[in-house]
């Protein structure tokens, strides 16, 4: 598993099987300012550690507020990777790269090996 | 009850549990946000389920109940052992259980955030069946499972102001925390009503205590009261009847015992006071209360009886032998005997059952025999007394208290009176003189009424009671074999008075018919007098006339020969 995420981090990987694919979806609640930044820091991310691999859903709760407690929904932004299990949720506005890629186990919780910027 | 004290303040919202509305004269405050707080395990949970569940099933209120601890199907089963039929309210619409799960470990932190996500859930909740209650249990929850106290912190302030806009009645639940009622200080925040419950051990007995810390804008009860959890959910015992404004009655009701009644002024005791019948063991206490039963039931009125040293079945029998038919009573439901050891439940549980058999039973007569039974701290025994006669008071329910203490007081040391409290104040005594030992009645105090002031002898038989005038002389009051002793003496002593007075009589007749007799024997020698001197008178008369006669006759022969 860390073996693939390892290869994962790499961004010309060419992995792109169905075990490394990435659900991940993105609570938010209108278009606040804290939840505007979640999507643009996301992306970002995800462009460049799971290019290709990814696919993201942004859920306004605001429209559909009966999803929030299927999640567990509590803080907003929430971002929930739904696959790979296990089920994994980051708040925040995903403002430190690090602790996402950390979050969503892109990256071994090991402060010994230094990030990618 | 309190309708005219809840109109004139900030409206309120029924919480539906015995005596919590009375305490705070309404409830929680309506659309407000209110804080229950209490060390684990004192029933805070328990308490905001009951508001919940009364809110939807007594005042149309429908709730949402937003846990942070127990899941929902824990907590249902959890409230059904009071039964709560939660899942039955959540499937009729009436209530919304969202259980919000906090896991510190599947939460990674970065950056900004708000609980915008909570607030959406709740309002969505809220939407769905229209709620008018919320409560939030345990928020404080969220302290564990998140780490940005501060952004929490105005989150909480965010969110209970959200709940006051839109009209919620919350309760939010706080653990007790060190130095102040809850760990992160939630009073800060909710500041319109601050609800503190207890649970503690004295003598082994636990009590729970609830305190109503702060109401603002609002009279409540500041004391600490006992409250009850048990199957039928949770009772708050206030002193109901501070203000001892309760309606008072000039009926008149039967003690059962005719005699006794007839010591009363009005021939009886008023409907709604309360009575003490005091006396040492074997006196009659029980049995004179288990007139008054039969006398209630026999017009028709329900009797409670609370008995501590008996089981009901005992009491029947024993009634009987004074001729009393209890079972009857028993079997068309107007008596119900309610038998409990006084040690079984600490003082303050005793006082709810009773509370809530009354509530149920509504008799118009309740018995407590012997009141003495009941173990305690001086001070909660006074207190736990006094709210049971308030209580029975403000029903207007006639009480009878029997106690061994003779002198009305309710422990061994103090003078602290049970008898103040009472309306009627009925005294057993034994004498003991003549090596026998006899029943003696008397009525201390009856307020409102006059009163014999005598004493009376008191009499079981298989007939049933009969109170007998004691013996009241100059050799003192004399009961039983003596006073019947007493008494013969005192019949021989008229007797003789009666034969002395006789024979005098009878001397003076005597004496007046000699009397008369010798009237009679000197009348008769008068008369006999009278004839003599008639017979003398005549008998000179005729010597005269003869001396006359030969006077004439010798003069005449006289001239003749001349």
């Amino acid at each position: 598993m860390s073996e693939q995420i390892s290869h994962a981090g790499d961004p010309i990987s060419e992995e792109d099987g169905d075990p490394g694919q990435y659900h991940l979806r993105l609570y938010v609640a209108g278009q606040t300012q804290k939840s505007m930044a979640a999507l643009a820091n996301l992306k970002r991310v995800c462009e460049q550690h799971l290019a290709g691999r990814y696919d993201i859903e942004v859920v306004d709760l605001l429209k559909n507020p009966q999803l929030a407690a299927g999640d567990q929904i509590l803080a907003i932004p929430t971002l929930v990777r739904r696959l790979p299990a296990p089920l994994k949720r980051i708040i925040g506005d995903l403002s430190n790269t690090e602790k996402v890629l950390v979050g969503l186990d892109i990256r071994p919780r090991d402060p010994s090996a230094p990030g990618k910027p | 009850m309190t309708s005219e004290h809840t109109t004139a303040s900030l409206p309120k919202a029924r919480t539906g549990i015995d005596g919590f509305d009375d305490v705070t004269f309404g409830g929680l405050p309506a659309g407000r946000p209110s804080l229950v707080c209490g060390a684990a395990g004192c029933g805070k949970t328990l308490f905001a389920t009951t508001f919940l569940v009364n809110g939807a099933t007594l005042y149309d209120e429908p709730g949402v109940f937003m846990s942070f601890e127990e899941r929902a199907d824990d907590l249902s089963a959890n409230v059904a052992s009071l039964g709560y039929d939660l899942d039955g309210l959540v499937a009729a619409g009436k209530i919304a259980v969202d259980h919000v799960k906090v896991e510190r470990s599947e939460i990674e932190e970065t950056g900004e955030y708000d609980l915008e996500g909570l607030f959406i859930r709740l309002g969505y909740a809220v939407d769905t069946i229209k709620a008018k209650r919320v409560v939030l249990d345990t928020i404080e929850t969220l302290f564990a499972g998140l780490s940005d106290a501060a952004v929490l912190r105005s989150e909480l302030r965010r969110l209970f102001g959200w709940l006051k806009e839109r009209g919620l009645t919350a309760i939010i639940t706080g653990e007790r925390g060190e130095g102040q009622l809850t760990r992160q200080g939630l009073e800060e925040y909710v500041s319109d009503c601050v609800v503190l419950l207890d649970n503690r051990v004295e003598d082994q007995i636990t009590t729970r205590r609830l305190r109503i810390v702060k109401y603002r804008g609002s009279a409540h009860g500041t004391n600490e009261y006992p409250f009850l959890i048990d199957e039928q959910g949770i009772s708050v015992l206030p002193v109901t009847a501070a203000d001892l404004s309760y309606k008072v009655s000039d009926e008149i009701v039967s003690t059962g015992v005719e005699s006794l009644d007839a010591m009363f002024g009005p021939g009886g005791l008023f409907r709604g006071s309360s009575v003490l019948i005091s006396g040492s063991a074997g006196t009659g206490k029980t049995t004179i209360s288990s007139h008054t039963i039969d006398a209630a039931c026999a017009h028709g009125e329900r009797c409670m009886s609370f008995v501590f040293e008996e089981s009901g079945e005992q009491i029947c029998r024993n009634a009987h032998s004074v001729g009393l038919d209890l079972r009857r009573h028993l079997d068309t439901g107007l008596l119900r005997f309610e038998a409990a050891r006084p040690s079984l439940y600490g003082l303050e549980m005793h006082l709810a059952r009773m509370h809530r058999d009354i509530e149920q039973f509504r008799p118009s007569v309740v018995v407590i025999d012997p009141i003495s039974a009941l173990r305690g701290p001086e001070v909660e025994l006074q207190a736990t007394l006094l709210r049971m006669v308030d209580m029975l008071k403000a029903r207007g329910i006639t009480a009878v208290f029997t106690s061994l203490r003779t002198d009305g007081a309710f422990g061994q040391s103090s003078d602290l009176g049970l008898s103040s409290l009472m309306d009627v104040w009925i005294k057993l005594q034994d004498v003991e003189a003549n090596g026998e030992r006899s029943r003696t009645l008397y009525v201390i105090k009856a307020r409102g009424m006059s009163h014999s002031n005598q004493v009376r002898e008191f009499q079981m038989s298989a007939a049933g009671l009969k109170l007998v005038d004691a013996y009241i002389g100059p050799a003192g009051v004399l009961t039983g074999t003596a006073r019947i002793v007493q008494e013969a003496q005192e019949e021989a002593a008229a007797l003789r008075r009666q034969q002395d007075s006789e024979r005098r009589k009878r001397d003076v007749t005597r004496r007046r018919q000699s009397i008369e007799r010798q009237i009679a024997e000197l009348r008769d020698s008068l008369e006999t007098a009278e004839e003599e001197e008639t017979l003398l008178l005549d008998e000179d008369t005729q010597r005269e006339t003869l001396l006359t006669i030969e006077r004439t006759d010798i003069a005449r022969r006289r001239s003749a020969a001349e």
